[in-house]
């Protein structure tokens, strides 16, 4: 009686399975390692933390990448993979591509510091690159970027914008990249508008559509009527939206997928960084380095403003930049407060790039706290 | 008219189709898994062969699947003998994430004051009673006042995830650490031993351990014995005379205890500290070996290897294919779910109203499983 049951479902899984063979015959994917050409092209993999369609950290580093194969299609041949946790499984994947016979590896996570380090330590042939890190070897560099500018920048704009003086700020780790970004953001909003206050929630993730929209709801649930956010995705930005609320992006230009709702965003221009790189590798001529570019290098800038910004505040946002270009003045110049009203930078004085790596405290003006 | 099909249950599990149906559920998941391929524009059987490759095909990617079955094995042995009592422990993760506080917590604190010697041993206590004291919660309140424990080991994973980052982004962060999260690295002398040349660590034999360990329990003792009654017929283990509650306690001990060493096999393996990575869901994909491995610490073991396989398999589907991590996602999804919906083929056949029905050759059985070992 079982016997005929078998019959049957072996005869769907050969039929199936001989509809399969006979199908279309695939097209072979363009960048499979059997089809290389035969001149030696530089093999250049990135390690992304998020999928590409997040449309923010991860989308803006994969700009890069394409730009890299824009520039140098003919001497490089790139690849990716998305969505890789950070933990036991980064080292694996990096150590899969230094075997797979990739020379240059970035790692575009905090957290795939140590994998990158001891993968390193193995290939010492092969260039590793790790995004917002601190720990360096001779073949493996950390790079970053000045973030805190631009942030600074779109702080005038959220301070000029609010009405409610409540800004919210979707914040991922209370670590001192997203520290920074919150006291840099506030020091613009408290420029243009003494009265304003920002608020921050931490979401603990960097990439989770739902965590960062329900977060920026409970923000709008309090008042806030500019949504800020230091996350991967463009959730938070639609949340402002729906709410008839207007945001500040990150990471991308985030108009360009939400609308002109988004009055501005700070972001990334990875691609300035990794072409110069790659170019160093292939010259020759790289050496170990912990990058940490700003506005003038080009590797961070802020997005056009949205329409719905006013011209005098553009004229405004763009004296500040022209100083912070002309290395005129930076952001953390003093006086500058704590949340307790105790003054941590002096007039006149500037922080250090190691106090500012480091920071750890937030300015008078924001509203939350940093685990401690 | 209707279709003549019916879904009947079956006397006895089929000893046939427990040998041939994941055998069958397997290819119809890698057929349906060929088209999805196909249609993202890959050749199926290269890919299928490039996964291969990737989790079995060499040393390196062979110890590189045992890393990842490491904490499977010990998850998994934990919520198998569980179950076999029908007490839904969900709580793994949980369970996992304190075993690994309370490891860390030794190699970080203890370090100075304990001989080098002693201090695996000590973190190895140190995270199975931490786990077992997880699971004794839920335990005690199933117990006492009968509260569903799928609720409670669940709740109790959260708030074991949560301290594990309270921990790493407060009190116990790196000083040295340029206030990034994660502690500072432990003392060597608190790192597992590995098998030169890979990352298998120690903690292999931690699972193959507790497998024996399990399976002589179930099958030797009188402990084993009235978990397996409790298990096919709680009121009739309650007539003969065996405590629920002590049976309860002892085994989510057992159970909590395990999950706990796979968060110390994870930190003091793996890591070598305590940060971000840690609870990444082996405490729930735990909950797919049991069941797959048919809750029998054998299987367990096995199905766990297998299952690490797929997921690092899954790697090449992006490094050596270039398709997109969703496809990857797809096709372990499909794997699973084919695997697990073909089970009920063994408990039920699909009869066609011409079929004659099952006959009763012998009294059914009383409990809702059968007699497996």
């Amino acid at each position: 009686m079982n016997k005929k049951l078998w019959t049957v479902l072996a005869l769907v899984t050969v039929v199936a399975m001989v509809a399969v063979a006979c199908g279309p015959k695939p097209t072979e994917a363009p960048a499979a390692p059997t089809e290389a050409p035969p001149a030696e092209k530089l093999k250049v993999a990135f390690v992304y933390v998020a999928p590409i369609g997040d449309l923010g950290w991860t989308w803006a580093h994969d700009q890069g990448r394409l730009m890299v194969e824009k520039e140098l299609g003919d001497k490089v041949e790139t690849a990716y993979i998305e969505s890789v946790p950070e933990g036991p499984d980064a080292e694996r994947v990096i150590r899969d591509y230094a075997q797979k016979g990739y020379d240059v590896i970035f790692t575009t996570s905090f957290g795939f510091m140590d994998p990158t380090i001891t993968v390193a330590g193995e290939f010492p042939d092969k260039y590793f690159m790790h995004c917002s890190g601190y720990k360096t070897a001779d073949n493996a560099a950390t790079y970053f970027g000045r973030m805190y500018q631009p942030r600074y920048l779109s702080g005038l704009v959220a301070g000029k914008a609010t009405k409610s003086n409540k800004i919210g700020y979707v914040a991922a780790f209370p670590i001192p990249e997203v520290v920074r970004g919150i006291n840099a953001f506030t020091l613009g909003v408290r420029e243009v508008n003494p009265e304003a206050t920002v608020h921050v929630v931490w979401t603990n993730t960097w990439f989770d559509p739902v965590k960062e929209k329900e977060a920026a709801e409970a923000l709008l649930d309090q008042g806030c009527d500019v949504i800020a956010q230091h996350q991967d995705t463009t959730e938070p930005q639609k949340a402002a939206k729906e709410r008839g609320m207007v945001s500040i992006g990150y990471d991308s230009d985030m108009s360009q997928f939400v609308g002109d709702t988004v009055l501005t965003s700070p972001v990334w221009n990875w691609g300035v960084y990794y072409v110069e790189q790659v170019k160093a590798v292939l010259d020759g001529t790289w050496k170990t380095h912990q990058y940490w570019g700003g506005m003038k290098d080009g590797i961070v800038d802020l997005a056009p403003l949205s329409e719905k910004v006013p011209e005098d505040v553009r004229a405004m946002v763009e004296e500040a930049k022209q100083k912070i270009l002309s290395g005129e003045w930076d952001v953390f110049t003093g006086p500058i407060k704590d949340q307790e009203g105790q003054v941590r930078v002096p007039e006149g004085s500037q922080m250090t790039d190691e106090e500012m790596l480091s920071m750890d405290w937030f300015v008078e003006g924001v509203v939350g706290s940093i685990p401690k | 008219m209707m279709i003549p099909l019916k879904v009947e249950k079956r006397l006895a599990p089929s000893r046939t189709a427990g040998f041939l149906v994941p055998f069958i559920s397997l290819l119809l998941a890698l057929v349906f898994g060929g088209v999805i391929l196909l249609v993202a524009g890959a050749n199926p059987l290269t890919t299928y062969k490039a996964m291969f490759l990737g989790a079995f095909g060499s040393k390196y990617s062979l110890s590189e699947t045992m890393v990842k079955a490491i904490p499977l094995m010990l998850c998994g042995l934990g919520v198998s003998i569980a179950f076999r009592m029908l007490f839904w422990n969900i709580g793994a993760e949980g369970q996992l994430a304190v075993g690994g506080i309370a490891a860390a917590g030794v190699a970080l604190f203890w370090a100075d004051g304990l001989p080098e010697a002693l201090l695996l041993p000590t973190m190895f206590v140190a995270s199975f009673v931490a786990g077992a004291l997880w699971g004794l919660v839920p335990a005690l309140l199933k117990a006492f006042i009968r509260v569903n424990e799928i609720i409670t080991t669940l709740m109790m994973n959260y708030i074991a995830i949560l301290w594990v980052e309270y921990l790493f982004y407060g009190p116990w962060k790196d000083p040295a650490g340029y206030g990034f999260p994660g502690t500072a690295q432990f003392p060597e002398a608190a790192w597992l031993p590995r098998l030169p040349g890979t990352r298998v660590h120690l903690g292999l034999t931690f699972g193959i351990v507790a497998a024996v360990f399990i399976w002589l329990v179930m099958g030797r003792t009188k402990w084993g014995y009235e978990i397996r009654v409790i298990g096919e017929n709680p009121r009739a283990a309650s007539y003969a005379g065996i405590s629920l509650m002590r049976n309860i306690i002892l085994v989510m001990i057992l159970s909590g205890g395990l999950a706990g060493l796979a968060g110390m096999a994870e930190v003091s393996g793996i890591s070598h500290r305590l940060q971000k990575g840690l609870t990444v869901g082996y405490g729930y994909t735990a909950i797919i070996v049991a069941w797959l491995g048919k809750l029998n610490p054998w299987g367990v073991l096995l199905v766990a290897i297998l299952l690490a396989g797929l997921l690092v398999g899954g790697d090449q589907i992006q490094i050596t294919m270039q398709l997109p991590a969703a496809v990857a996602l797809i096709l372990q999804g499909a794997i699973l779910f084919f695997m697990l919906g073909g089970e009920l083929f063994t408990r039920y056949r699909l009869r066609l109203e011409w079929m004659p029905a099952e006959q009763a050759l012998s009294p059914p059985p009383i409990g809702g499983r059968g007699s497996e070992p």
